[in-house]
């Protein structure tokens, strides 16, 4: 007696392979759909913006006048920050991460910080903005300066390299630890020898990407009352600055016409900003990771 | 070929016999052996699960000891417990004593990384850095101090020579050892574990990932090691424990249920319980 029936599988092939058609149908429409809405917002921007892009653009200072704005000032200080961001946000981020993957023991205060560090990565920016400007800005008199704005988005990227760090770290496998330790090999050599040369790529990739969000977030700045206008760049880490964002969006809130056009060339060096930033993460992690 | 090299480097080890080096000729009984792994009354537990229980096991110097036993019975958890690595798992807790020499590594003040520089281990599954074969045999040394890099290429030959794949891999040791096959990746790590010029080797079921070729070649290759090596085996395959050791230690539940010379065990067992699991009638 056999329990499946031919011609009743026959039947129902036809609804089967349907119903996934539909599904596919589905997915591949919202894939298009993003897909357009990105195709869109590229065009627009880049037809808008593209006249108003050329060398003075780069080169000139924040004026009054369209045809001589220039953003000189915003992406020397976007730059300056990102010189702060990248050494403080690794160190401790990688410094955390190794701590809880191989250091810390299996107890409830430890899972209790390694869930806490997870949710810090979904708290809105402007809350950090909110931090920054208590600590850094007043408590610790940094004022509205490099390093007040690079110490603030250095903790609001922190968790998403911590995070990125341990699973690098946590993807090592644990054959290859118990192979270091069973020479005789301390932890630490462990770490060094074994554990980081693998996990490196991941790590990078992922402090690269948190690093390109950095560069792009506009409330923390806002929050800290970074000045948005400025004909001078910056001379030391104690020194007012502005970034790209903060620019952008002076110029997009203005009510002449043209100014909007500027906003979109500023947009088209932001975005060609991130865009170096992501390929150098992509090609780190096709040249450096290695398959076990 | 490789027993003459083998016997070259005799004058390392002050205590290897050449007669040894081929088991058949070994005399049943050699209670005149001196003891490495001394175990008394050891006991361990994973959270409230007792996995070992009252161990008492002597492993002698030069000795092949196969344990053997059904899945879960414990002997991969006491050949872990012999280097200590038991202790990866943060849940572990042990009473009793493991005597290695004389002294008991669970106490106070036994540093584990000295105990593993004596006691090396091979893994069930072979687990090579990827690095270069050169590297991966120069690692142990490294990590203990050797910088001399005349040094560290004798070691490597040395070391490569003693597991049988030097003539394998001499022309391509600055490739990465991920590109040979599992049964030599296997050798290299024993390889590996030669390089930290151990006392005792402990291998954890070293040729269950294995095809029956590089199975055969790891097995010669026990035979020739334990003229110069202490060798602890852990194996779910009771032919291959009949075939290279001369002590065999029956575990079941946790416990050892009988230890005795391996032809002793496989021909007339002592106890009903090893009687059945060597004749197939479970496990």
């Amino acid at each position: 007696m056999r329990y499946i029936d031919d011609s009743v599988v026959m039947k129902r092939m036809k609804t089967r392979l349907n119903r996934n058609k539909g599904w596919k149908a589905l997915f591949l429409t919202g894939t298009l759909f993003a897909l357009l809405c990105l195709v869109i917002l590229l065009v627009r921007i880049v037809t808008q913006g593209v006249g108003y892009l050329d060398w003075d653009f780069i080169t000139n200072f924040a004026s009054r006048r369209p045809e001589n704005a220039g953003i000189k000032a915003a992406l020397v200080g976007s730059i300056y920050m990102m010189c702060i961001i990248a050494p403080v946000s690794m160190i401790l981020g990688v410094a955390t991460a190794i701590y809880l993957e191989e250091y810390a023991k299996k107890n409830k205060i430890n899972d209790f910080i390694r869930m806490n560090i997870s949710n810090l990565a979904g708290v809105p920016s402007i809350v950090f903005g909110l931090l920054g400007l208590t600590i850094f800005v007043r408590a610790l008199a940094l004022g509205k300066s490099l390093l007040a704005a690079g110490f603030t988005m250095s903790l609001l990227i922190l968790p998403v390299i911590i995070v990125a760090a341990q699973e690098a770290i946590r993807a090592v496998p644990q054959e290859q630890r118990e192979a270091s330790y069973g020479m005789g090999a301390t932890k630490w050599q462990t770490i060094t020898r074994v554990v980081l040369p693998a996990a490196i790529p991941g790590i990078l990739t992922g402090s690269i990407l948190a690093l390109s969000r950095a560069i792009g977030e506009t409330a923390p700045l806002v929050v800290i009352g970074i000045p948005v206008i400025l004909r001078f760049l910056p001379d030391g880490l104690l020194s007012e600055f502005t970034a790209l964002p903060m620019q952008i969006y002076d110029w997009a809130k203005r009510p002449q016409e043209e100014f909007l056009y500027v906003a979109s060339a500023g947009i088209i060096v932001l975005m060609l900003f991130l865009v170096i930033m992501n390929s150098i993460a992509i090609f780190i992690r096709n040249k450096f990771s290695k398959r076990y | 070929m490789v027993q003459t090299m083998m016997k070259n480097e005799n004058n390392i080890k002050l205590n290897v016999q050449s007669s040894q080096v081929v088991s058949e000729e070994l005399p049943v009984v050699k209670n005149n052996k001196s003891t490495v792994f001394g175990t008394k009354d050891f006991n361990l537990w994973y959270g409230d699960h007792h996995a070992l229980k009252e161990i008492n096991l002597d492993i002698k110097e030069n000795d092949v000891t196969a344990i053997i036993g059904p899945s879960g019975c414990g002997k991969s958890t006491y050949i872990k417990a012999l280097n200590r690595m038991v202790e990866l798992v943060p849940i572990v807790r042990t009473n009793g004593e493991i005597n290695y020499r004389g002294r008991n590594i669970f106490g106070a003040n036994y540093q584990v990384e000295e105990l593993r520089t004596k006691v090396g281990m091979v893994f069930q599954k072979p687990n090579p850095f990827p690095k270069s074969i050169y590297d991966n045999i120069a690692y142990g040394p490294r990590i203990h101090g050797i910088k001399n890099k005349k040094i560290l290429d004798e070691i490597v030959e040395k070391s490569l020579r003693g597991a049988a794949i030097w003539d394998e891999v001499k022309d391509r040791l600055n490739q990465n050892a991920y590109g040979l096959s599992g049964g030599q990746q296997q050798r290299i790590c024993i390889a590996r574990c030669l390089a930290i010029e151990p006392d005792v080797i402990l291998m954890d079921e070293p040729t269950s990932a294995l095809d029956p070729i590089s199975t055969l070649k790891v097995e010669e290759l026990v035979q020739e090691l334990k003229g110069n090596y202490s060798i602890v085996i852990v194996t779910h395959n009771m032919q291959q424990a009949a075939r290279i050791s001369d002590k065999t230690a029956f575990f079941l539940n946790g416990e050892v249920v009988e230890f005795d010379n391996t032809d002793k065990i496989f021909s007339t067992p002592k106890d009903q319980r090893t009687e059945d699991y060597i004749s197939g009638r479970f496990g």
